[in-house]
């Protein structure tokens, strides 16, 4: 069916969808239409779902940890505050191995206050152990949802999927959505360590560090592991559906010179720029970069990179440019742009790769010593 | 003593300290609730006293979660077990920290939305698990590693706020009393909603009173009311029979903080607030217990 939606509303459908068994959740904007929406579909009848109206996200988190543990498919979605708030139940749903989804609608962190785009709230939660994938349209944000559950149920996986979208940019505007039937595509969670009476264990008791470092490993061998699994559910979903995302998305890279790379709306933004650019003779693409946990292997050699953060780690630099740097060992302009919902248009981008200043920072709208 | 089920849920192997009265406790609510229980306990002494991985000393499933999240774990986990069919009990075994300081918001939810399960608070009066320091629930002139010369604040009526909650049943406990204590934790488990037991932990470690002396400062925990075993069932509050003597008539206070080395040179105005407090309270309940 073809409908014109918010992302919000993109996702609530696919999680309607996929039919998680408790949803635990706490409104926050811009994530809040997200949370009403599916309090709306349990309400009706229209999803057989608890639906766990908690005091906070730190409450949300661990409500989502209680019923995973259970074996019962979970999801919940927040924003900024609401996701620092459940930093210390971030790390525990990843530890638990429990595969929980949830959308996090990229705002910026206070203070000051400010509901506005900005990616430094997911990313400063980039060692929690969980996967992370950025869209950029309201259709992605449901396929890669439907995704997300497939993805982190699998047995090779069992880590939880934050599916991210930038805030009011997907959040809260109006796209074509296509909804499907997923049929077969999320078959039944079948927890391997789910709790049960008939076989008593003890869930995360006190470990010493013969046994500690080796659930760690475990971790990581699962993320690991999700690279291929994650390839697999992509190629799964394209064969069935039609659409096709990948790792990264790249817009005319085939013989560029010259990269521009971005998570979010910011990197659909940069192929107007490119196409611009193009025009007056210089080979740029766009690397659109999806998955950013676990981050993708990428060969960049022989191409300049322009790298645009929406995001900052304060003293060390833009956490998608210095991650590239040492990932795909590149020396790129780093552009800081679009924080706290900054207006960043295809002229400035354009400008971006025009002035790029390789291996140097640059803070957009910031006049100086900068 | 019959009644009490010969089934032992907790193992001869726990890492408690000697004299315990927390995972006494544990033993008989164990009984009580049955192998269809899951336990969820958040950062306490329950945390160590269940052993080390790989082994544990608990024979039902025990989740393990942070802090300030048992009541919201415990939420997930009713709801989920419920939807996957499973008759299940969820009960929190949390201590005075995890409930009345770091965890009440999660309790005061979970009360709130009306979840179906059994929240246990194991009152050991401060946080033991990182060795004595003041809680909320301290009571007044307590020494504690953070209060070295005694507690100046008195120690926060639990009791009251979740009352506040409407929970259908509440009660107190004490492992001096098991029999007591266990057909609490049954009747606790035959209500749909919320169901609250605190329950005071006398500890010998903590409390400075040698580890065999455990079920006697319980008794005189009693005996003084300083702690009153009631239960309140849909509002209605009626004392339990050990309780019944002391509340008419209790023994001097002094006879129960003579015990203790935590409240070894107490300073007379806080020992007399402290003792106006008990007998406020001692009043409150009967006053309460007459109208029911």
């Amino acid at each position: 069916m073809k409908e014109i939606v918010t992302a919000n509303y993109a996702v609530a459908e696919a999680v309607k969808q996929a039919v998680p068994g408790v949803i635990a959740a706490y409104p926050i904007t811009p994530q809040t239409e997200i949370v009403e929406r599916i309090a709306q579909y349990v309400a009706r009848g229209e999803l057989a779902c608890d639906y766990i109206p908690v005091e906070s996200e730190h409450s949300a988190m661990a409500a989502c940890i209680g019923a995973s543990a259970a074996g019962v498919r979970t999801f919940t979605a927040t924003s900024s505050q609401g996701l620092l708030y459940m930093h210390e139940m971030l790390h525990w749903a990843a530890g638990a191995r429990l595969p929980i989804v949830m959308a996090n609608v990229n705002r910026a962190v206070g203070p000051p206050w400010n509901v506005w785009a900005d990616h430094t709230d997911a990313l400063s939660q980039r060692d929690t152990g969980w996967l992370q994938v950025y869209v950029a349209s309201a259709q992605e944000a449901y396929d890669t949802t439907l995704m997300a559950f497939r993805i982190a149920e699998d047995k090779e996986v069992l880590l939880p999927v934050m599916v991210n979208l930038d805030g009011f940019l997907l959040s809260h505007t109006m796209q074509d959505l296509e909804t499907l039937e997923p049929g077969t595509f999320i078959p039944a969670l079948h927890l391997p360590h789910a709790i049960d009476t008939a076989h008593p264990a003890a869930y995360a008791p006190l470990t010493g560090p013969n046994y500690y470092f080796r659930f760690r490993w475990e971790m990581e061998r699962s993320m690991r592991a999700a690279r291929r699994v994650i390839t697999r559910v992509e190629e799964d979903f394209a064969g069935r559906f039609g659409r096709r995302y990948g790792v990264t998305e790249e817009y005319r890279c085939d013989d560029a010179d010259i990269l521009v790379i971005a998570m979010g709306t910011l990197a659909r933004e940069a192929e107007v720029a490119v196409d611009m650019l193009r025009a007056e003779g210089t080979r740029a693409g766009v690397m659109r970069l999806r998955w950013f946990r676990p981050f993708p292997r990428l060969d960049l050699t022989g191409r300049e990179v322009v790298v645009i953060d929406r995001d900052y780690s304060f003293g060390f630099g833009g956490v998608l440019a210095r991650s590239l740097c040492s990932a795909a060992r590149t020396e790129p302009f780093s552009v800081i742009a679009g924080l706290g919902g900054q207006e960043v248009t295809h002229e400035d981008i354009a400008s971006f790769v025009r002035e790029r200043r390789p291996g140097e920072e640059f803070w957009f709208g910031v006049k100086g010593d900068v | 003593m019959s009644q009490i089920p010969k089934e032992e849920y907790i193992l001869q192997t726990t890492s408690a300290c000697p004299g315990c009265s927390s995972s006494l406790s544990l033993r008989y609510i164990l009984k009580a609730a049955g192998p269809d229980t899951v336990l969820v306990i958040p950062a306490s002494c329950s945390s160590v006293i269940q052993g080390m991985y790989p082994n544990t000393a608990v024979n039902v499933p025990v989740y393990n979660i942070a802090f300030a999240a048992a009541a919201s774990c415990a939420s997930g986990m009713s709801a989920a077990l419920k939807r996957a069919g499973r008759e299940t009990k969820v009960i929190v075994y949390a201590g005075d920290g995890g409930t009345v300081d770091i965890g009440l918001q999660a309790l005061s939810g979970a009360l709130e939305r009306e979840t179906d399960f059994l929240y246990i608070c194991f009152d050991n009066e401060a946080y033991g698990n990182t060795g004595m320091q003041r809680s909320g629930s301290t009571p007044l002139g307590a020494i504690t590693t953070t209060t070295p010369s005694g507690k100046i604040h008195p120690k926060k009526e639990i009791d009251r706020i979740v009352e506040a909650h409407h929970p259908p049943y509440q009660a107190t406990a004490i492992s001096a009393f098991p029999i007591d204590l266990f057909h609490k934790v049954e009747k606790a488990l035959t209500f749909r909603g919320p169901s609250f037991i605190h329950l005071l932990a006398p500890c010998p470690t903590g409390w400075r009173f040698p580890h065999g002396k455990t079920i006697e400062v319980g008794r005189m925990a009693v005996k003084t009311a300083t702690w009153i075993l009631w239960e309140r069932v849909h509002g209605r509050l009626s004392v339990s029979a050990p309780s019944k003597g002391p509340l008419a008539k209790p023994v001097p206070l002094q006879d129960y903080l003579g015990m203790q080395g935590r409240f070894k040179g107490m300073d007379p105005a806080l020992l007399s607030r402290l003792q106006q407090d008990i007998e406020t309270h001692r009043e409150a309940i009967l006053e309460e217990a007459g109208r029911a």
